[in-house]
């Protein structure tokens, strides 16, 4: 990430003429059952992108497809300008270009603190252990878990172990940064810290495309809201225009049962 | 931010209420009570198991041909010697069926398609050898192999090193392919997305997490292993069973095997206890749950 040190310094805005991520016609199917049915979605350099829409709406599909974990079936993923989902494409390379953190953490259970975040930068990209590992512990410093370096995943709390996810997911500056419902997994007292973390993120720059149930945190942080119904993108904007004046009946059904 | 158990300063305990001290008093009476009852048992079961031995009415005859105490120090020697001939074939084999087992475990793990016939190759590979009898394995190898005359003369111990490696190879692959595929796939999606290569998943977050559940059985296996290195002594290979035998001819006396038999244990002992206490630690380290 752009690391800007102290907190004070003006919001980073939207860049709108650059796009780094670009969805055109994004297709997808599991068998008869068509998940995404054609989006198109610009994500620009600094923006926060919330997607929402009930279980099933192809959320999570959709933020697989970007980071090539499930194929598409049509369509263009723009990455910095390039298909992405082209075959002759570097695959392992294009990932590495992109951070990930899932519902789970999924933070290596064998592998100290340190060691999951430092393992892409010095397996992928070529970092040496004592730089890697420098980063990483001005990364965890500033999570306030510097302490957890050396301890072994299973010894931190669920907020503790997702912002160590959110952490080894930047440690190697990704171009973009995708969360697939990353509080889902927490208690309700630790969804806070690890919310705290994203929005800090994107005071700093992040270009970040997201899934969330926290309507609240997506109304403060989104850049701009984007409601998915069966596959399709329905309603996008600004988080008060698409949450206080939604005008797809879907999105006021949607609405009107989270904010129940 | 929450506070990591173990964290913050120590602060005196209350005095235990009654409640708990009577607790506490019936937890150490019951204690002391399980013990009394096993050491009981155990010596009344090693009393009726030795005089009923002992008062068979060829004891006399058995003690005299299994368990002389001057034909095990007479043989004794050249017992260890064959001995550390079984440790070198042992040290080679672990090499030998680390590599060729998860090669094995690998291929066999391989989706792309690409990859059927290899796969296919690997499936037959270890459906053979699981199926086929050491001993045999250990007569064509030994015997079938040098007669081909292709290779140059070599030791006795060496086919047999290589007869073992073929057969345990199919059983550890099967035993780190179980442990593979009980590694949840969301830890390859994890260091996928990180942009590692399927080889370095697997090399750095599949096996590591793969071998640490499967450690008991693997360890199953090595002991099997470390007791099957004897049957090499019949490729005519100078190892400590090979030498009892010797010893057996000479003497017209068993002991010498009971001898080999004792060192065969005694060997793998420490390594079993070994194994147990790192799979404790990790465990430890690993995994914070109950004692349930």
């Amino acid at each position: 990430m752009n690391d800007t040190g102290s907190g004070l310094e003006a919001r980073i805005t939207p860049d709108a003429s650059a796009a780094v991520l670009e969805l055109r016609g994004l297709r997808k199917a599991f068998g008869e059952h068509e998940v995404l049915r054609g989006i198109d979605l610009t994500v620009h350099r600094h923006e926060v992108i919330c997607v929402i829409g009930a279980s099933g709406s192809g959320k999570s599909t959709l933020l697989k497809t970007v980071n090539l974990l499930e194929g598409i079936d049509d369509g263009e993923i723009l990455l910095q300008g390039t298909d992405i989902a082209d075959p002759r494409i570097d695959v392992d390379a294009t990932r590495a270009r992109i951070g990930v953190v899932f519902q789970q953490f999924n933070l290596f259970p064998h592998m100290s603190v340190l060691d999951n975040v430092t393992l892409a930068s010095r397996q992928v990209h070529g970092v040496g252990r004592a730089s890697a590992e420098e980063n990483a512990r001005r990364l965890l410093e500033r999570i306030g878990l510097a302490d957890f370096a050396g301890a072994y995943p299973d010894r931190l709390s669920g907020g503790q172990q997702q912002r160590v996810a959110i952490v080894r997911a930047i440690a190697s500056d990704p171009e973009l940064l995708l969360l697939d419902e990353v509080t889902s997994a927490l208690d309700p007292q630790l969804v806070g810290e690890v919310l705290d973390l994203v929005t800090e993120l994107k005071r700093q720059g992040s270009t970040i495309l997201m899934t969330t149930h926290e309507m609240h945190f997506a109304r403060n942080v989104a850049d701009r809201i984007v409601f998915l119904h069966q596959g399709e993108v329905v309603e996008q904007g600004a988080p008060a225009d698409v949450l206080d004046a939604p005008e797809h009946p879907a999105l006021v059904e949607f609405l009107s049962r989270v904010h129940a | 931010m929450t506070v990591p158990a173990g964290a913050g300063t120590p602060v005196a305990a209350p005095a235990p209420s009654q409640i708990e001290l009577e607790r506490r008093l019936y937890r150490r009476q019951r204690g002391r009570r399980s013990i009394v009852v096993s050491v009981a048992s155990t010596v009344v079961v090693i009393a009726v198991v030795y005089f009923g031995v002992v008062n068979t009415p060829g004891w006399a005859a058995v003690q005299q041909s299994f368990f002389d105490p001057q034909t095990a120090i007479d043989s004794f020697p050249s017992i260890l010697e064959g001995l550390w001939l079984n440790v070198r074939i042992l040290f080679f084999s672990a090499i030998g069926v680390a590599v060729f087992g998860t090669l094995l475990a690998v291929v066999r793990g391989l989706r792309n398609p690409v990859f059927f016939p290899l796969r296919m190759l690997a499936t037959g590979y270890t459906d053979l050898f699981r199926g086929l009898p050491l001993i045999i394995v250990l007569y064509l190898v030994g015997y079938g192999i040098p007669g081909l005359g292709v290779f140059p003369r070599l030791p006795a111990e060496v086919w047999g090193t290589i007869a073992i490696v073929l057969t345990y190879s199919s059983y550890i692959a099967e035993v780190l392919r179980a442990g593979m595929e009980a590694v949840h796939p969301s830890q390859r999606l994890a260091a996928r997305s990180l942009g590692l290569s399927h080889a370095k998943t697997l090399r750095l977050v599949v096996l590591p997490q793969a071998i640490r559940k499967v450690t008991p059985a693997l360890m199953n296996d090595f002991v099997s292993m470390q007791k099957d290195v004897g049957l090499v002594s019949i490729l005519g290979a100078v190892d400590a069973v090979r030498s009892a035998q010797i010893a057996q001819a000479e003497t017209y006396n068993f002991t010498p095997y009971f001898v080999a038999g004792l060192l065969f244990v005694v060997i793998s002992l420490p390594l079993i206890r070994v194994t147990d206490a790192i799979a404790r630690r990790q465990q430890r380290r690993e995994q914070i749950g109950g004692t349930v």
